[in-house]
């Protein structure tokens, strides 16, 4: 009983979050300039907080994860980090030759009042950064929003300082990726190629974050979005955001700048995201849907037709990052599950609405929580005063499934002790198939581990 | 790329070539890809196994949630310390103060969990924001009696090893507040062991073996009372220098405790150790036990050591650790298992360890002071090294590199210590550095 400690009965808490559902801004941040092809991300910071993102993303993508900090020290946090910025400008274009530096700020950069734009164009005076390479930067205090608004606000600058309108548009749709796993961008780049649609997709994580063993330390690997492809974005004819709160400032940034229209749908996680996903990019990039995806969408019809009953009336408890949060939750329900608990650190009106609007008919009994407090501690205690079949979410989850004694599925971030998430979309219908799958073989399991043995089945 | 930085050519040496001192704890240079981390990361990992005690960290969500039980260290008992407590600071606080909240969050806390005392942590921001955490901690003492301790370890403040001394500071606070717990004969507190994988609980096997008491664990499998009595131990003994050592200096000038540094991995240190003991102490009955135990153990260890010696015989180790006393046991413990080691390096070593380590590596030995990941890969592809050991940052890394891993770091699940931790240490370096898959990497379709 690891969390014996939690209580059903709740008290009132005023200041306090107990085993949060969230992490800061700055991690979320380094992540998104990950997906951008030869960038470098940079803290400006202590170099404790460096350290700290980089073994958080290692730990859950088992991959080397490299970014530079400006290593403060007392004296910097009194006199202002320019001269640390500057001075690690020039130590990474010699020593670790990026093409572009990513610089993101910390709580104790913003709090003592570094100005990145006046630095940043100090840094070029002083012939800092060499012809043809870049330093962008963006704004994540610490203390300000979650690991997702600092993903966002990475993607947002990714549009600020690349995304160009040329007089020419071309035939292209942008795809602006939430947060989601690297395997996930990969299988929505496998749809739009199914559908011969011309996309730019980022940031674009898969190939870095997943990139293959072979016998060579890779600093910048293959993958991510190129330069050349982030400038064009901005003579795309269209833009699609996947999940309101990671990539919807990026879009809106992209219509103001470049005149690129956009629409905002879910992360397509489930059948209906993935069905509304699928007809915003066949309507926008005007293509048909190919009949491979009609058929990746009957088998997972035909899946959750097997195993309906299975499914129905389970009672899940979820947590994690709105984003991903929302279509699940319509998936579950898709599934004739019953959502219960749904807990997400990050704050923010859409996740409530959007959880009333598909709650009320199907499941009007859930009970559903954001922003402060909101946290794993209090989904434990629902848990407790009324139990579930189910629980999703990152690893953390794990002390609960234990002393609850609930099936767990893994699903978001951190996941730090299976490997899977970065094999196993949970995109697209393929990624739906592989979720239900994933929960099937969990409750199942949990069944004939514990059920009388006398209701052992062999066949199921 | 040229993977060299040239500001750090003090802090590269090939032993046999070179005969400058290596230079240690320089401040990073900005701009590096350091592997280093911050001075909270430090006292947060020194403190964190005291686990009936309250560990809340004062600050933003992200330092509470990256250290949010990510050490292996065990518990016997309580598991207060593996949750998560934040005061989760948002903007308003950095504006206008968060000793309220702290105040709140703390006093929420103690009525809800009870602990034997509480640890504070004052992260970066709340140094700049002048939060008095000092102040509050002091009120809320008085009001729920029990012992409540700012942990001063503002990040920006220096790097994990200045940490270790806050840690020590706080701890020092807790020493010498109560008599109550009853004294074993013989008796020595251990500073520095983790319990990393119960290895605490094979260090205290032994301990008991030759006759000494445990009187105090800092921190493995650590209590508040423990540490209260910690005084009155005759002994202390310390591991992995670069943690404790501050606070068992303090120990010495305030109650007069005398101190012994020692190292629990290899056989060599492990043996050494408990003689060390046994001669303080004085007593042949101790010292005839100790040489009994290391017999015995040795009698069985040596000949399972064998076979690993023969089919690692020759292979190449590249070292790159947190302190240096951990990396000269274990350029010992790997010689001991035919390998060699061709780098030894670590975040915080300084330049006296620094000599230490050089005295024990082979000629042709490369050492290095806060390297980053391409110096290190670097370094690997020159002196061609079947085998890393380092941490969670550097793991991924050699996998890349197609070559063989260790964790020896915080995040590890296999006992090293001692004489049973000799064979899973042999067993784990042969595991990967003799893995198949190394050959698949070299093969082609």
């Amino acid at each position: 009983m690891l969390l014996r400690h939690t209580t059903a009965q709740e008290v009132e808490r005023k200041a306090l979050t107990i085993n949060p559902s969230k992490t800061c801004q700055p991690v979320g941040a380094m992540y998104a300039a990950l997906g951008l092809h030869g960038c470098l991300p940079h803290s400006h910071g202590s170099q404790g907080c460096c350290s700290y993102h980089r073994s958080a993303l290692t730990r859950h993508f088992k991959e080397p994860v490299m970014a530079a900090t400006s290593s403060f020290s007392e004296g910097s946090s009194v006199f202002g980090g320019s001269s640390n910025l500057v001075a690690a400008i020039e130590t990474i274009f010699t020593v670790y030759e990026p093409d572009v530096i990513a610089v993101h700020t910390t709580c104790l950069s913003e709090t003592i009042g570094d100005d990145l734009t006046q630095i940043v164009s100090k840094a070029h005076e002083d012939g800092k950064v060499p012809e043809g390479k870049k330093v962008i930067f963006c704004n994540t205090p610490s203390y300000v929003g979650t690991h997702i608004t600092g993903y966002s606000s990475q993607v947002s600058s990714f549009v600020k300082f690349f995304s160009a309108a040329t007089p020419k548009k071309r035939n292209v749709v942008n795809l602006v990726a939430g947060w989601m796993e690297p395997s996930d961008m990969r299988e929505i780049k496998r749809i739009a190629r199914v559908m011969e649609a011309r996309t730019i997709l980022f940031p674009d994580m898969s190939g870095v974050l997943d990139a293959p063993l072979t016998g060579k330390f890779e600093m910048y690997p293959k993958g991510g979005v190129s330069l050349s492809d982030m400038a064009a974005t901005g003579d795309s004819k269209f833009s699609i955001g996947l999940g309101a709160y990671s990539t919807e400032d990026a879009c809106v940034k992209l219509e103001n700048k470049c005149k690129v229209k956009f629409e905002v749908v879910e992360i397509p996680i489930g059948l209906k995201a993935t069905d509304r996903f699928i007809t915003s990019l066949s309507r926008h990039a005007n293509v048909p849907v190919p009949d491979e995806l009609t058929e990746e969408r009957g088998r997972l019809v035909d899946l959750i037709a097997d195993n309906s009953k299975y499914f129905y009336g389970k009672r899940v408890a979820l947590f994690g990052d709105p984003d991903t949060l929302i279509p699940l939750t319509e998936f579950l329900l898709t599934l004739d599950m019953k959502p219960a608990y749904i807990v997400t650190g990050t704050p923010g009106k859409h996740f409530d609405e959007s959880m009333q609007a598909l709650l009320a008919e199907q499941a009007p009994e859930a009970r559903y929580k954001s922003g402060e407090r909101a946290d794993m501690f209090q989904l434990h205690q629902w848990i407790k005063q009324e139990p579930v079949d189910l629980l999703i979410g990152n690893t953390y989850g794990k002390y609960i499934a234990r002393d609850e004694n609930i099936p767990f599925v893994r699903l978001g971030f951190p996941i730090v002790d299976r490997p899977g998430h970065n094999f196993f979309p949970h995109t697209g219908y393929v990624g739906a198939t592989n979720l239900a799958i994933k929960i099937l073989d969990k409750v199942l399991d949990h069944t004939d581990r514990t059920c009388a043995e006398e209701k052992v089945e062999l066949q199921m | 790329m040229s993977g060299f930085i040239r500001e750090r050519e003090a802090q590269i040496l090939t032993k046999g070539r070179d005969d400058f001192d290596l230079v240690g704890g320089k401040p990073s240079l900005a701009g590096s890809v350091s592997q280093r981390a911050c001075v909270f990361c430090g006292s947060r990992v020194v403190l964190y196994p005291i686990a009936d005690a309250l560990h809340l960290v004062h600050g933003p969500i992200g330092c509470a949630a990256y250290t949010w039980d990510i050490r292996g260290a065990l518990s016997s008992g309580p598991e207060l310390h593996r949750s998560c407590f934040s005061t989760d600071l948002r903007e308003r606080h950095v504006v206008f103060g968060g000793e309220q909240k702290l105040y709140q969050a703390l006093t929420e806390l103690i009525d809800k969990y009870r602990p034997q005392a509480a640890f504070v942590y004052a992260t970066c921001i709340v140094g700049v924001i002048g939060d008095d955490v000092q102040a509050v901690c002091r009120r809320v003492e008085r009001q729920k009696g029990i012992p409540v301790i700012p942990v001063m370890a503002e990040g920006f403040q220096g790097s994990k090893k200045d940490g270790y001394k806050v840690a020590c500071d706080a701890m020092a606070t807790l020493i010498g507040t109560d008599n109550s717990k009853e004294l074993p004969p013989y008796s020595i507190n251990i500073l520095g062991d983790f319990n990393l994988a119960g290895e605490l609980w094979m260090l205290t096997g032994y301990y008991r073996r030759i006759g000494v008491g445990i009187l105090a664990s800092l921190t493995g499998d650590g209590r508040v009372a423990d540490v209260r009595n910690a005084h009155r131990a005759a002994l202390n003994v310390v591991q992995c220098s670069g943690s404790m050592l501050h606070l068992a200096k303090l120990m010495k000038a305030k109650y007069g405790i005398p101190f012994i540094k020692v190292s629990y991995f290899g056989i060599e240190d492990m043996s050494e150790a408990l003689y060390e003991v046994a001669k303080f102490f004085g007593r042949e009955a101790i010292m005839e036990k100790a040489r009994r135990l290391v017999r015995e153990e040795l009698g069985q260890l040596l000949p399972a050591l064998e076979p690993y010696r023969k089919a690692l015989q020759g292979r190449r180790a590249a070292i790159y650790v947190g302190g240096a006393f951990k990396a000269i046991s274990l350029v010992k413990a790997l010689r001991l298992i035919g390998v060699k080691t061709v780098i030894a390096g670590t975040q915080t070593g300084n330049t006296e360890d620094y000599r230490l380590l050089k005295a024990i590596c082979d000629d042709g030995c490369i050492m290095v002071d806060d390297s980053n990941p391409v110096e290190l890969s670097e370094l690997v592809r020159q002196t061609g090294a079947d085998l890393f050991i380092g941490g969670v940052k550097e793991r991924p890394i050699a996998y890349k590199l197609g070559i063989g891993f260790c964790d020896h770091n915080h995040e590890r699940k296999l006992a090293l210590a001692g004489y049973e931790g000799m064979l899973n240490f042999a067993r784990e370096v042969h595991e990967t550095v003799c893995c198949p898959v190394w050959k698949l990497v070299r093969s082609e379709l």
